[in-house]
């Protein structure tokens, strides 16, 4: 049994330390620009913090991954260059990249740099992985949120060596990740070009005698009662009114939560596990950390899984196991 | 219809049929299409939803036989979500057949058809120049970008060299795909027992906003957006950029006179304006929409400059 590392999400040097000293395995960064998929206001690490979060991290036993994981704007490459040239200079263990032209010229100017494919690029299949690791040695594929539980022990056994990561916890994608223009339709910015989806920047709560509307580029994607909490309004998460009814079409306001399903998935012969949330504080990070250090220390040591409640801190106190589980689809 | 000048370096190719259309309507209007249409390209395939494959199988030589008869190149698009051993098989025998380009939906496929001619197609992330090129370095010999890329961007891909450019201009937009199915959703129904509702919207379930406003169109596994792309007055422009491959994404309207009109539009015989107005008249239900080529929101449309 492989003992699964637990990958943990920092858009702060405060949440670096936060995760670390909860028992990460590894923490993802991105840097403070459109080159990561959490390009959010505020958010994010200078090449200082980042340097002063991996001498964090490497003094505590951890590792740090830098996530570049946009697609590069055509004619201008650098930008996402310098982030890989600057990650393998600072000694980050690894860069999460998505855009085939940007690992292929990080496997060129930087062999010994590690690369992780992101799930923005979602490969969905072994020979989609394949293509990646054997063209430009990427050692671990994060797999996009679509694949059943089965359907990852059987890639599993068909591309080792090469490693898998899942997510287990957070914001969950409904669509293949990567492979989702819906933000861009609506508000010009997407997760692919600008590393934004439904972003703050387009969103409007707009109160009336009957309740909330909240609204992302002037289109109304959910209304809430007076004594409701709005919800964000992620265009994915919406209802809206389709064949006679409505409801919400895509999927509900929800987080991901695989606590209970961790023993299937390490007999899977996942590699490693990803808590979402590099837009969280680090009372989050910690608190969701935690649980999962506890919860696959449990299972490595053959213990059962402790019971272990996440509600306080899930979307709208929702949760789901995903496309996990079949039903889902 | 409007004849268009033969030495013109205008192509057009029309999409695979994205919904799912009865079998035989399927064949009858690829049957058309390569008898009346003025398209150079036709991409036959499934691209949504594997459960649908298997219905259209049975039809898919004879479609191809007429459609090279009739002259026309003849693409089979593959997948674009390939998750389970049965679709990887299906894009394996795809990328094993002779005689026809295969259009890569997906990067397995583009992997499988390596060192061979193929198309990128628009649902891979080609964004820059550096991806472009490593494709065609594959293989690639044609790329028909994704839908959100603006105008500068692709004229910046269309420099590559290299790789033949083709750019979406007519139809839904494919904004994205999913494991799950939400036609199916739509009607309390799990994917496994999905009874095929998707064939009962042969353009696509339109999806309102909670105060009706139209927003985006669902199929099967795929959303799309609710307006049609119709790129006319950016034809000029395209070309001006090096672009002279345009894709036709087929709806249940005359696909044959809308062919016409946007290869007329192309080869500058008839107007951007007039051909507006006409392609409103051949697809009545459609509102139309240009923001993404013009770097904006996908869902507006942008006027033409006078």
């Amino acid at each position: 049994m492989i003992r699964p590392e637990l990958i943990c999400p920092a858009g702060t040097p405060a949440a670096l330390k936060s995760a670390v000293d909860s028992g990460a395995d590894c923490v993802y960064v991105g840097f403070r620009d459109e080159t990561n998929a959490r390009n959010f206001p505020g958010l994010n690490f200078s090449r200082k913090e980042l340097e002063e979060g991996i001498a964090y991290a490497h003094a505590r036993g951890a590792k740090v991954l830098v996530a570049i994981n946009t697609f590069p704007r055509a004619g201008h490459p650098q930008l996402w260059q310098a982030a890989v040239d600057d990650s393998a200079r600072l000694g980050a263990d690894a860069v999460i990249l998505a855009d085939i032209g940007l690992i292929d010229y990080a496997a060129r100017t930087h062999p010994e740099l590690r690369l992780h494919l992101s799930v923005q690029a979602a490969a969905s299949n072994p020979q989609a992985i394949a293509f990646y690791a054997e063209r430009f040695g990427v050692k671990r594929v994060v797999l996009p949120r679509v694949l059943t539980v089965p359907e990852i022990a059987a890639i599993n056994r068909a591309v080792a060596p090469v490693e898998t990561e899942v997510f287990v916890f957070g914001g969950l994608c409904v669509m293949a990740e990567g492979r989702c223009a819906l933000s861009s339709y609506a508000t010009g910015q997407s997760p692919n070009m600008n590393g934004v989806c439904s972003p703050a920047s387009h969103v409007r709560y707009v109160e009336s005698g009957r309740g909330i509307t909240s609204q992302l580029a002037g289109f109304t994607i959910n209304q809430f009662g007076l004594n409701e909490p709005a919800g964000y309004p992620t265009l994915c998460k919406g209802r809206f009114n389709a064949a006679g009814k409505t409801s919400y079409l895509f999927e509900e306001p929800t987080s991901l939560n695989t606590l209970a399903m961790l023993p299937d998935l390490i007999n899977a012969g996942v590699a490693a596990f990803k808590i979402e949330g590099r837009q969280r504080g680090r009372a989050y990070v910690a608190a969701v950390v935690q649980a999962f250090r506890q919860s696959v220390d449990a299972v490595m040591a053959g213990r059962p899984l402790p019971d272990i409640n996440l509600d306080s801190i899930t979307e709208g106190g929702r949760q789901t196991t995903g496309a996990y589980e079949k039903a889902w689809r | 219809m409007t004849k268009h000048d033969p030495l013109s370096p205008v192509r057009l190719t029309l999409g695979p049929v994205l919904f799912n259309w009865r079998p035989e309507k399927l064949r009858d209007f690829y049957f058309r299409m390569a008898d009346e249409a003025d398209v150079d390209s036709v991409c036959v395939g499934e691209v949504v939803c594997s459960k649908r494959t298997p219905f259209f199988a049975p039809f898919v030589a004879e479609v191809v036989d007429r459609l090279h008869a009739a002259g026309k190149e003849v693409v089979l698009s593959s997948l674009a979500l390939i998750m389970t051993e049965r679709e990887a098989a299906q894009a394996r025998e795809l990328a094993q057949m002779d005689g026809v380009l295969v259009e890569a939906n997906d990067v397995s496929v583009a992997s499988m058809m390596a060192g061979r001619p193929f198309v990128a197609g628009p649902l891979l992330n080609i964004y820059n120049e550096g991806t472009l090129a490593y494709l065609r370095d594959l293989g690639a010999v044609r790329a028909c970008l994704p839908a959100e890329l603006p105008g500068p961007v692709i004229g910046t891909l269309a420099k590559t060299g290299g790789v033949e450019i083709e750019v979406q201009c007519f139809g839904r937009l494919p904004l994205a795909i999913s494991a799950r199915c939400y036609h199916a959703r739509s009607r309390n129904l799990a994917k496994d027992g999905c009874q095929y509702v998707c064939a009962e919207d042969p353009d696509g379930m339109d999806v309102d906003t909670l105060d009706d406003e139209a927003f985006l169109a669902v199929n099967g596994t795929q959303t799309m957006s609710y307006h049609y792309l119709g790129l006319l007055a950016e034809l000029g422009a395209l070309r001006g950029l090096g672009v002279n491959r345009f894709r036709l994404w087929p709806h249940n309207v005359d696909m044959v006179a809308v062919a016409g009109l946007l290869r007329s539009v192309a080869d500058g015989l008839v107007e951007p304006e007039d051909a507006a107005l006409r392609l409103s008249e051949l697809c009545p239900k459609a509102e139309f929409a240009n923001g993404y080529f013009h770097g904006r929101e996908g869902h507006r449309l942008i006027e033409a400059d006078a």
